[in-house]
């Protein structure tokens, strides 16, 4: 049962209806992650996608960049509750990189550079849902922001949207990333509020 | 400071939600950082910095009065703590009001007796922004295994060495523990202090899974 603050008035946006509960809007673009900004240079940079026994994608910046793009317009939804609306990036789609890959799994482990990981239902990250972005705002993607490439899955809490990655392993059984292991929600979906682990 | 009677005790570094209710429903919540050790008392105190145009911190800092009655959710936060249990040497990096879970940690040390050897670098503006001064002079006073050193960015006292600046490579080399001796290292501050500290430490050769990090802004402290 809500404590009701007395004297409490709060400000209210206009855009407050676009918003999915808990969150508020912010013009910046706040910088949040768990440890160093790893930085990785184009000529080392990989992106594979394996089940966990063998690679069954590889590309290279060169490759990876040859692929057909996308440019897209998102709402990003952070847990720490800032939300940002109407961000413009560039990417692959992963539709484009999942193509002609058959597979049965129904979970996939997204896997950074910096050994950041975030589970993520592979169904999630088709039908144009996710993209491995390495533009923001016609800029290439800044290493804070997690460039060269970061994974962008905005339907789910940002944390879910793995900066600097590198790779998808995928799975037949879920099995929780980074935050998921520390106490944050398996999945994420902002409109349910499913910030933390116990949230419905 | 909080009384809370159901509070499950919390670890260092963790931090809760604060949520605000207007009569007609209306709420707004934000995280604050523990900036208390744990303790048996049911008591939890969090230090709110006032930003001018936030929305919550000004009634926190301002409207609240004793005896009013807070939401409250938490503790959160698995990542960014420190347990009495760790007995590896711990290099503490505060940004301005980033200085508040980590003095959650110097705490929590002294409150659990632990005798692991802890060095907090403080970056402030000015003399006048150092917050928690005096417990840190008493605590680095008392029990020399607390080393405290401060950077002052815009204004030095009389007299201080170090000209007015941001941190840097030789003051990591001249304040804080040697990689070798494999620090467990927390950065907290705004993003541009903490990507600029978590480098340095990088760069003097601490390991990268040794550094956690927490960014505080005006909008919150997760990625």
């Amino acid at each position: 049962m809500a404590v009701i603050s007395r004297g409490f008035s709060g400000r209210r946006s206009a855009e407050a209806g676009k918003l999915p509960p808990g969150q508020y809007l912010t013009a910046t673009f706040p910088v949040l992650s768990a440890g160093p900004t790893p930085h990785v240079s184009l000529d080392r940079w990989e992106f594979t996608i394996d089940d966990g026994k063998d690679v069954l994608r590889r590309w290279d910046w060169k490759s990876f960049r040859s692929l057909p793009t996308e440019t897209f317009t998102v709402d990003l939804h952070c847990v720490t509750r800032w939300s940002k609306l109407g961000t413009k990036w560039e990417g692959v789609s992963l539709d484009t990189m999942f193509a002609d890959l058959k597979t049965d799994a129904s979970y996939a482990l997204v896997r950074s550079y910096g050994d950041y990981t975030t589970n993520v239902p592979l169904k999630d990250l088709m039908n144009h849902q996710a993209w491995i972005a390495f533009r923001f705002e016609g800029e290439d993607l800044a290493p804070e922001h997690g460039g060269p490439a970061r994974l962008l899955v905005p339907h789910l809490y940002l944390w879910k949207s793995a900066k600097w990655v590198r790779g998808i392993t995928l799975m037949q059984q879920d099995k929780p990333g980074f935050w998921e292991s520390l106490g944050y929600h398996s999945y994420g979906d902002p409109w349910r509020e499913q910030r933390y682990s116990g949230d419905p | 400071m909080l009384e809370i009677p159901d509070w499950p005790g919390h670890v260092a570094g963790q931090h809760v939600d604060v949520r605000l209710t207007a009569s007609d429903g209306y709420s707004a919540v934000r995280s604050y950082s523990i900036a208390s050790a744990p303790n048996s008392k049911r008591r939890l105190e969090i230090t709110v910095e006032r930003l001018p145009d936030g929305e919550v911190s000004p009634y926190l800092t301002r409207e609240l009065a004793v005896g009013d009655r807070l939401e409250l959710r938490g503790p959160i936060g698995g990542w960014f703590v420190w347990r009495p249990q760790q007995t590896e040497p711990i290099q503490l990096m505060a940004g301005g009001s980033g200085i508040v879970p980590l003095m959650a940690m110097i705490r929590s040390r002294a409150a659990a007796g632990s005798t692991a050897q802890f060095r907090l670098l403080y970056s402030v503006r000015e003399p006048e922004s150092v917050w928690y001064r005096d417990e840190l002079h008493s605590l680095s006073d008392r029990d020399h295994s607390v080393g405290v050193s401060y950077a002052y960015t815009r204004a030095a006292p009389r007299g201080w060495p170090r000209p007015p600046g941001r941190i840097d490579a030789a003051l990591i080399a001249s304040t804080t523990w040697p990689s070798k001796l494999a620090p467990t290292c927390y950065v907290c501050g705004p993003t541009a202090f903490v990507e600029s500290a978590a480098g340095l430490l990088s760069a003097s050769g601490n390991s990268p899974d040794k550094i956690r990090t927490e960014r505080f802004g005006p909008t919150g402290d997760r990625q």
